[in-house]
């Protein structure tokens, strides 16, 4: 049988969480033993091309793209992850959503005090997603049947969460991983 | 600021004392004379009391009554509890708005009639009304707004919309209110004559802890809906060392759907004070305070005016009834609107002058309460009945209830019913009895002990209103079947946000997500997932909350979820390929889509 495929992706997120993936250090080549990692930022595949078994979302939508790349990764994977506070919920980046979107872009490319923008436009090219009205948690666009939550969620946590998932054994996750403060 | 508002300001700190404690009290005068409490006045006010204006500032912004920016000299706030909805409260609103050409929570371009909301005044068996300043206005319908409106612009002086005076003491000189009491059923033991003095003889011929053994024998439990054994808070509070003692009654009548205190305070004020009395010379206490909703300000002057005659009768005073060492006065704590203060420690903290903020337990009112003495506090019908346990004897009244809940309740039944108003029943009543007498027999769903308590099915009305069934502080609202049970969640809902304290984070912030995934069910947009996350974020609000308020404020959603599901299974369907039907990515973008002018690219 072939090994289960996992895919990862960082929406609005800051790759912190995937930063901390890669601390799990030299297990990661016990976890290549495990599973295929199918597409991720590693190898830059642009779509699925096979059914995986879990996924793994960093960051939460701030633009349609998030969107859908959050849908096709729901559409593409048995189980879908959220990993980290801004997943979860919105995290830095939702901090904007106090503030109307077109106050945020005029601040941002017009009135801000370090911004050099003579034309007073606001970038606008067919390649740059549009924002969405506010940062939105993955869990409220897609169903997520899972949550890490943590910023980052540390490497032990995510390494001891995915073994229980991909060796399909119940997660016991010690005080001090779970633990924020 | 004018030399004159310094004057005023000045008398108004001196008649209190310069007490930083009657903060309340110099807070309430300055927005009453002046319309709102302005930064000008809290530096003054700050500087004769000696404390940081910031201390001022949070006070003002706390309560409801309280206002930095001046309101009109005339503030007209609409009850909004949903037993006025379902009466028509909105439909009133929209027409005080039309006719006065401004929104809830402005005031007309003159600035002399301001528009508001507030929460449950106490008047939901004469429903829709509205506070107008200190005034009740009750059975409100779009052309008395209209008429209220065309008089205030006349005279701006609400105390000439009252046309008709209600029964018995509404229509007292100091009280001339067109409230009515509604007083449909009395029982035997609180509804009944009373004669001034007679408890309190009875009481004053036994000593202090004979007192407190017979409200024990009589086994009388709290009657604000908590149930504990009032003997035993006695008993802890006059056992705390101390120089001083407090006794407090409880009249911040804030549950919504409930005014059977209202009721008390106009028909029997002098049970209540004799209540009182007789607690201050159990537990040993000099002073009593009344903590009075602002809601029932309308009242302050006629319960004054009975404290004043009962201390011309020497029944309250120095020396009460001729006891030598007994002396014992009362004094009334107006609230300013904050529903809150019906807990007992935010209670405390509000006649300390504080914020109504709840404090921690432990330790206990009953071992350091009010400014750190060891305080009773109780309800008013609480203290109403061990008026009468003096007066006939605990014998018979533990001979009326049930065993374990002992003596009668009484209830005020409002909503889908034909005869709203007070009930005075035994704790064995059953809700179906309960229903009957008011009218209510097609009733789906009956919200016993207001918000804060449960919603009961037709298929749990045999039970009764015991401590060991459904206890209730007295509030029963009635919803009829054409009632969409959601939405009376979505409003009890939406009346906990807006009172929550916020010190705690699980009520400030879990009753908020509680509301929007409620919206979610309501928009139809829901999954049945929502119902697991409903139940889980309801449990942990409870458990992580730190007063009663968020500790209870999720019953609405479990008590629905538990007898009412089907109301929520109806409603909510599996997400498609996953997607959340409450995200809409074209309502997402259309801000942007507006700004940059270009169509999404995604769909």
């Amino acid at each position: 049988m072939s090994k289960p495929k996992i895919a990862t992706t960082s929406l609005a997120g800051c790759f912190g969480c995937h930063m901390s993936l890669l601390d799990i250090d030299e297990r990661i080549l016990e976890l290549a033993e495990l599973v295929e990692f199918h597409k991720w930022p590693i190898n830059d595949r642009k779509s699925f091309s096979a059914q995986c078994a879990v996924g793994l979302i960093e960051g939460g939508c701030c633009n349609e793209e998030n969107v859908e790349v959050l849908r096709t990764f729901r559409s593409s994977c048995d189980v879908l992850v959220s990993v980290g506070d801004c997943a979860i919920m919105g995290g830095i980046p939702a901090m904007r959503n106090m503030v109307p979107l077109e106050e945020c872009l005029q601040e941002a490319f017009v009135d801000g005090p370090t911004v050099h923008n003579p034309t007073g436009a606001i970038p606008n090219d067919v390649e740059i997603p549009l924002l969405l009205d506010k940062v939105y948690p993955c869990h409220e666009v897609v169903k997520i049947d899972y949550y890490l939550p943590g910023c980052p969620p540390p490497a032990d946590t995510l390494w001891e969460a995915l073994v229980a998932l991909l060796t399909n054994k119940p997660i016991s996750l010690p005080y001090n991983l779970i633990k924020y403060d | 600021m004018s030399e004159k508002v310094e004057v005023v300001l000045d008398q108004i700190c001196r008649e209190v004392g310069n007490d930083r404690t009657r903060l309340l009290d110099i807070l309430r005068e300055v927005q009453h004379r002046f319309g709102g409490v302005s930064g000008e006045a809290v530096d003054l006010i700050a500087q004769r009391l000696e404390t940081p204006r910031v201390e001022i500032e949070s006070v003002v912004s706390f309560y409801a009554f309280l206002s930095e920016k001046p309101n009109g000299n005339v503030v007209i706030r609409i009850c909004d509890d949903i037993i006025d909805r379902m009466h028509g409260s909105e439909t009133v609103a929209r027409a005080f708005e039309s006719e006065l050409g401004v929104q809830m929570g402005q005031a007309t371009e003159d600035g002399k009639i301001s528009l508001t909301h507030t929460p449950c005044i106490g008047m939901c068996d004469q429903a829709p009304a509205a506070l107008i300043n200190d005034v009740v206005v009750t059975h409100l319908s779009s052309d008395t707004a209209r008429t209220i409106v065309a008089e205030l612009r006349e005279n701006h002086d609400p105390t000439q919309l009252v046309k008709e005076l209600g029964d018995g003491n509404n229509a007292h000189d100091l009280v001339s209110s067109m409230v009515q009491n509604n007083i449909r059923l009395r029982g035997p033991v609180i509804l009944t004559d009373f004669e001034p003095g007679s408890a309190l003889k009875k009481a004053l011929a036994m000593s202090p802890v004979e007192v407190i053994r017979n409200v024990k024998t009589a086994r009388l439990r709290g009657r604000g809906g908590a149930g504990f054994p009032t003997g035993m808070k006695w008993e802890f509070t006059r056992a705390a060392k101390a120089d001083k003692r407090y006794i407090i009654c409880n009249a911040d009548e804030g549950e919504p759907g409930t005014f059977k205190d209202r009721v008390l305070l106009t028909e029997y004020p002098d049970l209540l004070f004799e209540g009182m009395t007789i607690g201050g010379y159990a537990i040993g206490a000099k002073e009593g305070i009344v903590y009075l909703r602002g809601e029932y300000t309308y009242l302050r002057k006629f319960l004054e005016s009975v404290l004043e005659r009962r201390r011309e009768e020497g029944i309250l005073g120095r020396s009460v009834c001729g006891v030598e060492d007994f002396d014992f006065d009362i004094r009334i704590q107006m609230g300013a609107g904050a529903y809150i203060c019906g807990e007992e420690t935010a209670l405390i903290s509000s006649c300390e002058g504080l914020r109504g903020d709840p404090k921690n337990r432990p330790p206990f009112p009953a071992q350091s309460g009010y400014l750190g003495y060891p305080s009773s506090v109780n309800n008013v019908e609480t203290l109403c009945c061990t008026a009468r346990i003096m007066e006939h004897g605990p014998g018979w009244f533990s001979s009326h209830g049930t065993d374990r809940s002992t003596g009668t309740k009484l209830l005020s039944i409002s909503g889908d019913c034909k005869r709203p108003g007070i009930y005075e029943v035994s704790l064995s009543t059953s809700l179906r009895e309960i229903l009957g007498l008011a009218g209510a027999e097609d009733a789906q769903a009956l919200q016993v002990g207001g918000p804060s308590g449960q919603m009961v099915g037709r298929q749990e009305f045999d039970k009764t209103i015991c401590y060991d069934d459904f206890p209730t502080g007295g509030s029963m609202m009635v919803f009829g079947p054409q009632r969409n049970l959601l939405e009376v969640v979505h409003a009890f809902l939406e009346f906990f946000v807006e009172e929550s304290c916020g010190y705690c984070t699980p009520c400030r912030v879990g009753n908020v997500l509680l509301k929007q995934r409620i919206e979610k069910i309501l928009d139809e947009k829901g999954e049945p997932a929502d119902l697991q996350y409903l139940e889980e974020l309801a449990q942990t609000v409870k458990m992580a909350s730190r007063c009663g308020l968020g500790q209870t404020s999720p019953n609405p959603v479990l008590s629905t979820l538990k007898r009412f599901r089907s109301e929520y299974e109806r409603r909510v369907k599996p997400a498609t390929d996953g997607r959340q039907p409450g995200f809409d990515l074209s309502e997402a973008v259309a801000q942007a889509v507006n700004i940059v002018g270009r169509e999404s690219t995604h769909s």
